[in-house]
């Protein structure tokens, strides 16, 4: 017993190092993408606050260039306006429907929740932001971010009272499903931890006919976010000799070095899928 | 001024300069450029292990807090503490000088060389072990090792900037008392 003490006395320097090397990669495994923990709330809280007293200042010089962004939003939403399309032919017939459910009238699906980007990075292997504003109380995990051009963005992770924290596309966890608007094949988007700007998209089968500048559209496979949302560009072809597919370079819609501003997209029919989907799982074992 | 309200200070200035300034600096998108580890660089010779290895928690767990993932810059910071003493060990100049002053500075460690080296190899330790937990997924040596000498380098040329800005000045206590 006296020799355990002893050794213990010895080592003291070392067993604390080794635990608290113990506790960081416990740390570092555990905090997976998709887990919330005390930790989480308590430090984004904090961080939050801080980073929100930064960023009032920074807003303040990225003024000009929000504001000219929200033009070119605002371009495009007054484009998509009704009146600004006409009906071709005049000739339509009325018709008395005799059944009693309007099939014609749309449901929402989607509804979007602007929020202030208070914080954001690029240069890690991990890259998340922080939204705030009164619309995060509403924002769950799991949500879809797009930044102000409807490009995507990443997907929430973490929910705390006042600030929600966003994984970014460049988070070498991120796998979002993203389609060939072209040619309609879908694949997997990753990143590769090198450059910001530029994704992967894998599982592309080698027969696919695909040229620089084709564009990648989410494909709404994932209850993250609609379908039809614009994420890339492809940049660049590479054939993997092993395989059957193909690799493909994508440059990204959104510019992840200048985000004001980002609007998490809320799934209203995400939870029901979500049980349909516990449902199917829970029967096939 | 005391030691605590001293080192206390450097802690939080260290941390905003960190994530607010060269966090937002895109150098090249291998380098991260990091000063904050100056802290532990800075402990006093007389702290005990133990302690200099909880405050590098401490410190790297803040910052990780900043990043929204627990862990990487906490194992890296500890990793650095522990090395810290060997390295001092080795390099102090003569048996006694880590008692005639506090801190490792130049003049302390001995000399501009000395300190670079001290410097220099924990600050390699440092990346070396975070970018080792943060790229465990895509195994490219090269790539690895690349980023950790060029993120050093810088990391070397920082702390020599704010060691000539910020001259601390530095009592030479001797035993006669």
């Amino acid at each position: 017993m006296r020799n355990i003490f002893l050794f213990i006395r010895r080592y003291l320097n070392f067993l604390l190092f080794v635990i608290l090397q113990v506790i960081c990669i416990t740390l570092i495994v555990q905090y997976s993408k998709f887990h919330q923990s005390i930790f989480g709330g308590i430090a984004n809280q904090v961080t939050g606050n801080i980073n929100s007293r930064y960023d009032n200042v920074e807003y303040y010089f990225n003024l000009k260039k929000t504001n000219d962004s929200l033009v070119k939003a605002n371009e495009q939403l007054y484009n998509k306006l009704a009146h600004n399309f006409n009906v071709p032919d005049t000739n339509l017939r009325q018709r008395v429907d005799s059944v009693m459910l309007d099939s014609m009238e749309a449901f929402r699906q989607f509804t979007y929740l602007s929020a202030k980007v208070v914080s954001n990075s690029v240069n890690n292997q991990s890259n998340f932001l922080v939204l705030s504003g009164p619309n995060v109380a509403k924002m769950r995990i799991g949500m879809g971010v797009v930044d102000f051009g409807n490009a995507a963005v990443g997907v929430v992770t973490d929910v705390s009272e006042n600030y929600a924290v966003v994984m970014t596309l460049l988070h070498k966890d991120s796998k979002v499903n993203g389609k060939i608007l072209k040619t309609g094949e879908t694949g997997t988007i990753t990143w590769d931890g090198k450059y910001p700007n530029l994704l992967t998209l894998n599982d592309i089968p080698k027969s696919t006919k695909m040229a620089k500048g084709d564009t990648i559209i989410t494909s709404g496979f994932s209850t993250f976010f609609p379908k039809g949302l614009m994420l890339g560009r492809v940049e660049e072809v590479y054939q993997e000799k092993s395989s059957n597919n193909v690799k493909v370079a994508i440059r990204t819609a959104a510019d992840f070095y200048n985000l004001e501003f980002g609007y998490a997209i809320d799934n209203v029919k995400q939870i029901g899928i979500r049980k349909i989907l516990e449902k199917a799982k829970a029967a096939s074992n | 001024m005391t030691s605590l309200v001293k080192n206390m200070i450097r802690f939080v200035l260290l941390i905003l300069i960190q994530v607010f300034v060269l966090d937002r600096i895109h150098l090249h998108h291998m380098v991260t450029p990091y000063l904050y580890f100056l802290f532990i660089l800075w402990l006093p010779f007389k702290m005990q292990r133990g302690w200099v290895m909880l405050l590098a928690f401490l410190i790297g767990i803040t910052l990780d807090s900043f990043r929204h993932q627990p862990g990487f810059h906490a194992a890296a910071c500890v990793m650095l503490a522990y090395f810290r003493p060997f390295l001092i060990n080795i390099l102090i100049p003569q048996e006694g000088s880590e008692t005639n002053y506090d801190e490792p500075s130049f003049a302390s460690i001995g000399g501009l060389l000395p300190y670079l080296i001290y410097a220099g190899f924990l600050s390699f330790l440092h990346n070396a072990w975070l970018f080792l937990l943060e790229a465990w997924q895509f195994g490219n040596i090269w790539y690895f090792l690349v980023k950790t000498v060029l993120s050093t380098i810088i990391s070397l040329v920082l702390i020599l900037i704010t060691e000539l800005i910020f001259v601390r000045k530095q009592k030479y206590k001797t035993n006669t008392i």
